[in-house]
């Protein structure tokens, strides 16, 4: 039994043995703003943003360097379908069984057995790792939340990789 | 949904669940959909009881019962024998990062071929601040 990895930690081992300044991780320390649904779960409609850089077959792959744009995915979009591209993470599982960080059909299935009352007409992802958080915070976070704001749906999950 | 707790901690959601397995299965391991459907009844059980904000609750769900996989991680020599092969603290940490490829980097050749170049799903955002 080990305590979790403290990634932050080992990221400034990392980058300090290859000569690099330390990373300059976001850190919010105000009180995050609290919603209580406004449904039970069982009659909400739940939306799915992930970073992992998956793509459907037919759509522009993303790529390595700071790349804030992203895909929107149809819900009904066949497994057999869908891609996956990255630079962080080992990719060998997600290009077997993308629900292992994209749970699209998990959810279908949570749906289908009444857990939740559907899932959102549309999943949204993106290319994790961008070095800039300005571009996050100001640019990409705020579109994805327009997004699901036109998609009506009343909760989210965001699933990084 | 989080496998990084310490940068979950940092970035402070208004609520997470933390799987305590390694990168790039945050959701489940692979074609084991009985367990990714039981991670995700569970994540969304926390989400609807969950009343204090920036909790993160551990989900009870283990990669393995040997914790090693955790020694390797962002330490790709950690696997050998530091002393014996008398590596310095330098090639222990051997940058195993994959390039910044500035260009899309597809998974299979066929899927550039298929791809197309107007893609009205792909949202390619501007950024208005000159740098």
């Amino acid at each position: 039994m080990q305590p979790p990895i403290d990634y932050i930690a080992r990221t400034r081992e990392q980058y300090s043995a290859l000569g690099y300044p330390p990373y300059d991780w976001v850190h919010n320390s105000d009180e995050p703003p609290f919603a209580t649904p406004s449904k039970p779960l069982n009659e909400a409609s739940v939306g799915l943003i992930a970073s992992g850089g998956i793509y459907v077959k037919g759509q522009i792959a993303f790529h390595f360097r700071d790349d804030f744009s992203y895909r929107e995915i149809d819900n009904r979009t066949p497994p057999a379908a869908l891609r996956a591209t990255h630079f962080a993470y080992d990719l060998k599982d997600v290009r077997k069984d993308a629900n292992v960080v994209f749970p699209l059909e998990t959810l279908h299935e949570i749906a289908a057995a009444g857990v939740v009352g559907e899932v959102g007409p549309r999943a949204y992802t993106f290319m994790g790792g961008i070095y800039s958080s300005r571009k996050v915070t100001e640019i990409l976070a705020p579109a994805l939340a327009d997004r699901l704001v036109t998609d009506e749906v009343d909760l989210a999950l965001l699933v990084p990789a | 949904m989080s496998s990084a707790l310490s940068i979950t901690q940092a970035v402070n959601p208004p609520r997470a669940v933390f799987l305590d397995y390694p990168l790039g299965h945050t959701s489940g391991r692979p074609a084991d959909k009985a367990e990714q459907f039981k991670i995700m009844q569970t994540t969304l059980r926390v989400f609807a009881s969950a009343t204090q904000p920036g909790d993160i609750v551990q989900l009870p769900f283990e990669w393995s019962d040997d914790h090693s996989w955790k020694d390797r991680v962002m330490r790709p020599q950690a696997g050998k024998n530091a002393s014996e092969s008398g590596m310095e603290d330098q090639d222990r940490h051997a940058d195993d990062r994959i390039e910044r490829y500035a260009t899309p980097q597809y998974q299979l050749p066929e899927d550039e071929i298929a791809a197309d170049e107007a893609c009205p799903t792909c949202v390619f955002l501007s950024d208005n601040r000159s740098r």
